[in-house]
């Protein structure tokens, strides 16, 4: 089986979503990169649990754990978004720096 | 705690065997102890009795005298009593020891004795006297204070718990002759009296001092057997030490001229006067010198002559002043002055047992008198006897036992007063002072004249008071009759020549003592020196009567006989009081102003330079090591604190995407680090 493919294809996404993470400005925007993220790490896990054939398929698992964890993640921070968007007439992560000092 | 038990044996003195007295004396400190109790309790607790506090201070004085009683019976007889105990409280230093005890021998029995039933009949009869007056619970807690300090005094084994009672007899004392306070004169009389025994005090304080430092000892054992081996280290000092205590004597026996406070101490009620005259106060000088005996007898030989010199001016130019006084309490008060110099001559000159004996009848006709004089002026409500006369017919009780007290103190055979003062008659001439022995025989002539003049103008002649005057009641006359049965017949226990069966004698009663002595007792009655002690009583009498009697009523100055330059004289008092003021004065100006030198450039120097020391050193401290050194060290830490704070909360932005790159950024050093380092 060939594993590179899979490697280089969760290492774009990844720094796809890295890229995105920091250059955004729309927080929509930024969460989604960090999907595109958790996603990479997703294909990582499934590509080498393929990969090694572990009996208890322990990657696949994980990736499953992950995906819901994303999905409530995304939940919780899409109503943040939102309340924060009522609030001010904007979602730009700039214009954001409630949490300072 | 230690405990010493000294036994000694007179070694001259009738009783050979003496006795501890068992339990009597062993627990004899509780007389000490009663009255001082009695006083806590009525000041705590007197207000809500039912006489005001006055049954515990009777109660307190009954069971003193109930117990000396008991001691008195003991000693008496073949076998005396002789028992000491000494607490140790304290150590001072040097040797020395701070202890409280009691003596039970000889003379504390017979003032133990003498305190108590002095005590016991004033006190009930102040339970009458004060009926009504202010501040009664007060009064006899004074008085119980007062009796408790001289049984604390007179039981004192040692010198510093003597002067400890002296001190207390001295406070109790301004207390009770200022008792009456709202009047100015009675509290300056109190005043005056305090400062007079203070001065005095000072000088008996230093006597002890110098005993206590040179023997190592404030005991009076250790004090007597010193002066009986004429100890090396006590000599050179013992004239100094026997004069200083004998001028703390002089002010509480009210010697010349310190004497000035006693005749003002009348301002206070009369039972006050009555017990501060006969037992409590001015008794505690003679005791001192009594006590003290051996040091006089063997060292402080050069120190007699100035008692005996002091003694016999106050015997005789004492006894003038009451001559022309009209208070009657002032006459009686002069008498007792006169008395004192009687006593403090006779135990000066060498005669312990008759100064004492002496003391021991004055007390109770002294305060027999007094609580007569009492009853008179509660009666016709003033204190002169211009305002009197005539009250023998009002007051039968009061006439007679006065009649009788003054009988007694003119030294009328066979009144207890003639045996005493013919006993110091014939030691004074035992012991070769002829003059001194004529001066006393004179001022017998003079005591029988004031008492004459007294009684003539209190009791004989027509009532010239306002209002009816009336017999005061029993509680009052009663202690009267009391003290007259000892007024007449205390006399007949030292009869020169005579031993009483199974009583004995007053000398034998003295004769076992805690300190060794000699003095002397005529074996027989010298008949001429008597007769002309009672030749000299009853020309004082007589005169006294011619002048002053009945077949003078009608004159208006019935109560002084004037003659030129002598009346003025006595009528001024010598002028001693305005010399001791003047003393007063000449030295407070300079002593003010050296005082206030002092104060002024001295004292506010030395304030004035610690300050300013003071002021320089906090300074440095403030400038130097606060604020440079420890604000320095604080303020250091406090920018430093926060120049790492406003350096480091730049990193918190608030901007998420700034902390997700540095997130990044750390993700990629580790990756580095992990890649290539590792």
């Amino acid at each position: 089986m060939i594993l590179n493919q899979f490697l280089i294809l969760a290492a774009l996404l990844f720094c796809m979503g890295v890229y995105g993470l920091l250059v955004r400005r729309n927080a929509v925007m930024v969460l989604l990169s960090v999907e595109l993220m958790l996603a990479a790490v997703n294909i990582n896990l499934v590509a080498l649990e393929a990969f090694w054939q572990t009996s208890e398929a322990l990657g696949q698992i994980l990736a499953v754990f992950i995906i819901t964890i994303a999905a409530a993640e995304v939940g919780i921070g899409l109503a943040i978004i939102l309340l924060i968007f009522r609030n001010r007439r904007s979602a730009n992560v700039d214009e954001l720096n409630l949490m300072r000092w | 705690m230690g405990v010493s038990t000294n036994l000694y044996l007179a070694a001259e003195g009738a009783a050979a065997a003496a006795t501890t007295g068992g339990i009597w004396s062993e627990w004899a400190g509780l007389m000490l102890i009663g009255p001082m109790l009695a006083f806590v309790v009525i000041v705590l607790f007197g207000k809500r009795m039912r006489y005001q506090g006055a049954e515990v201070a009777i109660g307190a004085m009954a069971f003193n005298f109930v117990w000396s009683s008991v001691l008195l019976l003991l000693n008496m007889g073949d076998s005396g009593v002789l028992y000491e105990r000494s607490l140790e409280i304290a150590a001072v230093g040097g040797g020395l020891v701070f202890e409280l005890g009691w003596i039970v021998d000889g003379l504390s029995i017979m003032m133990y004795w003498v305190v108590a039933a002095v005590g016991l009949a004033v006190f009930v009869y102040a339970h009458g006297y004060m009926k009504g007056e202010v501040r009664v619970t007060f009064f006899f807690a004074a008085l119980s204070l007062f009796a408790g300090s001289m049984l604390v005094l007179v039981g004192s084994p040692n010198l510093v718990q003597l002067i400890i009672g002296w001190e207390g007899v001295g406070l109790a004392s301004y207390l009770l002759i200022g008792h009456n306070w709202e009047l100015k004169e009675n509290s300056s009389a109190a005043m005056k009296a305090f400062y007079t025994n203070k001065v005095a005090d000072v000088g008996l304080v230093i006597g002890v001092i110098i005993i206590g430092i040179t023997l190592g000892s404030f005991h009076f054992w250790d004090l007597a057997a010193a002066a009986a081996e004429h100890s090396a280290a006590l000599g050179p000092v013992a004239v100094a030490a026997g004069l200083l205590l004998f001028f703390g004597a002089m002010g509480k026996s009210a010697q010349f001229p310190l004497h000035i406070w006693l005749p003002d101490a009348m301002a206070g009620p009369t039972p006050v006067s009555a017990l501060m005259h006969a037992a409590t106060m001015v008794t505690a000088g003679i005791y001192l010198m009594a006590r003290t005996f051996p040091l006089y007898q063997e060292l402080a030989t050069a120190a007699r002559p100035w008692m005996i010199a002091a003694g016999t001016i106050t015997l005789f130019g004492m006894g003038l002043l009451a001559l022309v006084a009209d208070d009657i309490k002032r006459v009686l008060a002069y008498s007792t002055v006169s008395q004192l110099g009687y006593m403090m001559t006779a135990v000066a000159a060498g005669g312990y047992t008759a100064g004492l004996f002496h003391l021991f009848t004055h007390a109770f006709f002294k305060a027999l008198l007094f609580l007569g004089a009492g009853s008179v002026i509660h009666a016709v409500h003033s204190n002169n006897m211009s305002d009197m006369g005539g009250l023998r017919r009002h007051m039968p009780d009061t006439y007679r036992t006065f009649v009788i007290g003054a009988l007694a103190l003119a030294g009328v055979f066979p009144l207890s007063g003639f045996w005493s003062k013919d006993e110091i008659l014939a030691t004074l001439g035992y012991e070769g002072y002829n003059l001194v022995m004529w001066i006393a025989v004179a001022g017998a002539f003079v005591t029988a004249f004031y008492m004459a003049r007294a009684v003539a103008l209190t009791f004989f002649g027509e009532y010239r008071g306002h209002g009816e005057p009336h017999e005061s009641p029993p509680i009052m006359t009663r202690p009267l009759w009391a003290l007259a049965v000892p007024a007449v017949l205390a006399g007949v226990v030292n009869i020169p020549g005579l031993k009483l069966p199974w009583i004995g004698s007053f000398t034998d009663w003295l004769s076992v003592r805690s300190v060794p002595m000699g003095d002397h007792h005529a074996e027989a009655i010298d008949v001429g020196l008597a007769a002309a002690g009672l030749a000299a009583a009853v020309a004082g009498l007589w005169l006294g009567w011619r002048a002053f009697g009945p077949s003078a009523a009608d004159r208006a100055d019935r109560d002084r006989v004037e003659i030129p330059v002598l009346y003025p004289l006595l009528r001024q008092k010598y002028y001693l009081d305005h010399a001791a003021l003047g003393l007063v004065w000449v030295i407070r100006q300079p002593a003010a102003r050296a005082v206030n030198w002092v104060n002024d450039y001295v004292i506010d120097g030395v304030v004035n330079g610690v300050g300013a020391l003071c002021q320089r050193l906090a300074g440095l401290l403030y400038g130097g090591v606060d604020q440079h050194g420890i604000d320095g060290v604080v303020h250091g830490l406090s920018w430093g604190t926060s120049g790492m704070g406003g350096l480091i909360r730049r990193i918190q932005s608030g901007r998420v995407q700034q902390y997700a790159g540095l997130l990044v950024a750390g993700l990629l050093l580790l990756a580095v680090v992990v890649l290539f380092v590792l």
